[in-house]
């Protein structure tokens, strides 16, 4: 189990001051400013088009925003480039993983290109997604659903700190949307940090804390 | 737990594209198909003339050699970016260089290298000297992974855009001039005899540069296109 | 050193650029003029006739300062495109496009003079000349770069993609005419090259240095004109802009 401590002791930070986003020539968000702790998840609401997603593009440096900075442990995250990534983890609005192989070879990719994480086995990772039995079987053969665990697996095989979630719950049943649920918890309540939107409300346990933020709002 | 070393990644990436070739194997032999055909599509054109077709053998290989190269790499990254496995790859802890460079490497192990199998049976068909050949093989396989390399940040930047395959070919088709220049110049000097050393070393430059230079190219190409 | 660097860092604001360069484009388009009609009146009518070529060369005054200006403006292009990446100012993207469809006009007035000079003294409209196959690759290299900024529908993005393209077409636009040059010499014999500049005289290098001058003038004026306007369309939504036309309005 890693620590969320950096080398001088101090917790982990991922902050966001002033950033601005326009998109389409409409001003989406500006002066937006937060930051995350370990155990702290990031909410964000919104109505569809509000920027959910393109800020959450911006928080893992796949969109550059138009104003502002982002620092992870104070330094800027376009400078840390590499270092920065080998924290962060990012499900999308797609699943991001091959039809044509196995939920296995998958994971097994997502975990070479980031830092893989101790003492998990990939099969583990299924089971604890509930794809138990599906190690083989082609990944196009799956459902919807199926295909969102898998997802959500590859979070568990990389020893990020900071999980970057784009509706996360998309194609999942009610079971599903609860266990993942869970998931997220386990992982806020080791020192994790999240950023995620959802359209649903969030049943996480009261002991963790939630920084709300709408974008429709602002 | 660390990261893999960066060697180990590219290995691991290297060996996802030639399995997801392999599992969809029946597409591999298109562009070898496309070569011969549009090879052969030269003659019907212009008359069976034998001291014509001579003259024209080397050029007409390496256009239908671009011609592949241009056709099978829109494939490059457009299946990993349309099930979000690119965006995944920009958030990688390696470089985004290696990453490109190695599945560069398995595009053109899979769509250019096999070109260089059909060399003596399109010699046959243009009446390519038989002394000649050789030189035509070593120059596809010098020659086509330039072509990979290059068009890659051709398709990196058009990767995003719906109608990009035409638009690709006007990017990347001036690019290609130089080594269409040098290649078939190599055939023709050996059809006659004369030594190719200047040919095949520029050859050998193109590929070197290409190699250090267009996988940076390409990786900020897909960042833009990703953003 | 340091007014260089402050003068430098005002012309990134939109506003301050949009109103020095409206200011410094009629001095560059009455001097190219000037300029142009010094040039015209002294390559057209003073310079005495080529012995070999008759009064035909005379289109050499268009023709060469027309393709040094096609390469110029891809180098100051590039250039532009390499400092909006690595620093992201805002309006040496702009410089980019800006840039494009000029170079590409005088690329395209490089070939159509060059086929111009083809005609009387070979006979057909097209020759595939070193310097003309050059010119015509590079024209395809500049309508790429046009191509690929309307494909892209936001232009922050599509300014970013060109700085890419034009940087890749500047390494390899001396590998283009190197391997152009050697194509040339295989099949032509050595001994004519088919575009050779009349030996010069001084009172034929004047019109052509004049005409050279002219050239990047003009240049200089459209390109400020087209930066303009692509900044007031970018701008649009912005105080700046909006404030200009209510200005324009009253």
């Amino acid at each position: 189990m890693t620590s969320t401590l950096t080398d001088n002791g101090s917790a982990d930070c991922f902050e966001a001051k002033s950033l601005v986003c326009i998109r389409d020539d409409r001003v989406l968000f500006e002066n937006l400013s937060f930051s995350v702790q370990p155990g702290q998840a990031l909410v964000l609401e919104g109505r569809n088009g509000s920027g959910k997603t393109s800020l959450l593009r911006i928080l893992c440096g796949i969109r550059l925003p138009e104003a502002g900075v982002i620092t992870w442990n104070g330094k800027d995250v376009f400078k840390l480039g590499p270092e920065f990534r080998e924290h962060i983890a990012y499900l999308g609005h797609k699943d991001g993983h091959k039809p044509d192989l196995s939920p296995l070879e998958n994971l097994r990719i997502a975990q070479g290109l980031g830092k893989a994480k101790d003492g998990i086995d990939l099969a583990e990772a299924l089971e604890q997604v509930g794809l138990y039995g599906f190690e083989d079987v082609m990944t196009r053969n799956m459902s919807a659903g199926q295909q969102r665990r898998l997802a959500i697996a590859r979070l568990l095989v990389t020893d990020a700190k900071l999980w970057i979630l784009d509706e996360p719950f998309t194609s999942l049943d009610r079971m599903g949307i609860e266990h993942m649920e869970r998931l997220f918890e386990a992982h806020l309540e080791r020192g994790g940090m999240a950023a995620m939107t959802t359209h649903h409300r969030v049943g996480f346990k009261d002991n963790i804390q939630l920084i709300r933020i709408n974008l429709s709002e602002r | 737990m660390s990261t893999l070393s960066l060697t180990s990644a590219f290995g691991l990436l290297l060996k996802r594209d030639l399995t997801l070739a392999y599992r969809r194997r029946a597409e591999l032999v298109n562009p070898l198909l496309f070569f011969v055909l549009v090879t052969a599509m030269f003659p019907l054109g212009i008359g069976n003339d034998p001291v014509l077709i001579e003259k024209v053998g080397p050029g007409v290989v390496w256009v239908a050699a671009l011609l592949s190269a241009l056709l099978s790499l829109d494939a490059m990254f457009r299946s990993d970016y349309e099930d979000g496995s690119l965006e995944q790859f920009m958030l990688s802890a390696h470089p985004v260089s290696i990453l490109v460079l190695a599945k560069v490497l398995a595009h053109w192990m899979v769509t250019g290298l096999p070109l260089f199998i059909a060399a003596p049976l399109l010699a046959t068909m243009l009446h390519i000297p038989g002394n000649a050949i050789p030189t035509l093989m070593l120059t596809l396989v010098l020659g086509t992974p330039v072509l990979s390399l290059i068009g890659s940040v051709g398709v990196a930047l058009t990767v995003g855009l719906r109608r990009g395959g035409v638009l690709l070919s006007l990017l990347v088709l001036p690019l290609f001039v130089p080594v269409l220049i040098f290649a078939t110049d190599a055939v023709h000097t050996a059809g006659v005899g004369i030594p190719t050393t200047a040919q095949i070393s520029i050859l050998s430059a193109m590929l070197v540069g290409s190699l250090v230079l267009a996988p940076p190219a390409t990786a900020a190409s897909l960042r833009i296109s990703l953003s | 050193m340091n007014v260089f660097m402050r003068w430098f860092h005002k012309m990134g604001s939109p506003r301050y650029f949009y109103t020095v360069a409206g200011k410094m484009i009629p001095w560059f388009m009455t001097s190219f003029v000037i300029l142009l009609l010094f040039g015209l009146y002294y390559g057209l009518i003073m310079a005495p006739p080529d012995y070999q070529q008759g009064e035909s060369y005379r289109i050499i005054y268009i023709h060469v300062p027309a393709a040094w200006m096609s390469m110029f403006i891809y180098v100051v292009m590039a250039v532009s495109g390499l400092i909006s990446l690595v620093w992201r100012i805002k309006m040496t993207e702009i410089f980019v496009i800006s840039s494009a469809t000029v170079g590409a006009s005088f690329t395209f007035l490089a070939l159509v003079t060059g086929s111009l000079w083809g005609k009387p003294m070979w006979g057909t409209w097209w020759v595939w000349d070193a310097r003309l196959t050059s010119e015509l690759i590079l024209f395809f290299l500049y309508l790429g770069i046009i191509a690929l900024h309307s494909a892209i529908e936001d232009k922050r993005v599509a300014a970013r993609a060109i700085s890419i393209l034009a940087l890749v077409g500047v390494v390899n636009i001396p590998i283009i005419h190197y391997s152009v040059e050697w194509w040339n010499t295989l099949h032509q014999p050595a001994t004519i090259t088919k575009f050779d500049k009349p030996s010069m005289d001084i009172s034929m290098l004047i019109p052509l240095l004049l005409m050279a001058l002219s050239f990047k003038l003009y240049y200089g004026a459209v390109v400020l004109m087209r930066a303009r306007a692509e900044l007031l369309e970018r701008d649009r939504n912005t105080r700046w802009v909006q404030e200009l036309i209510e200005g324009d309005a009253k």
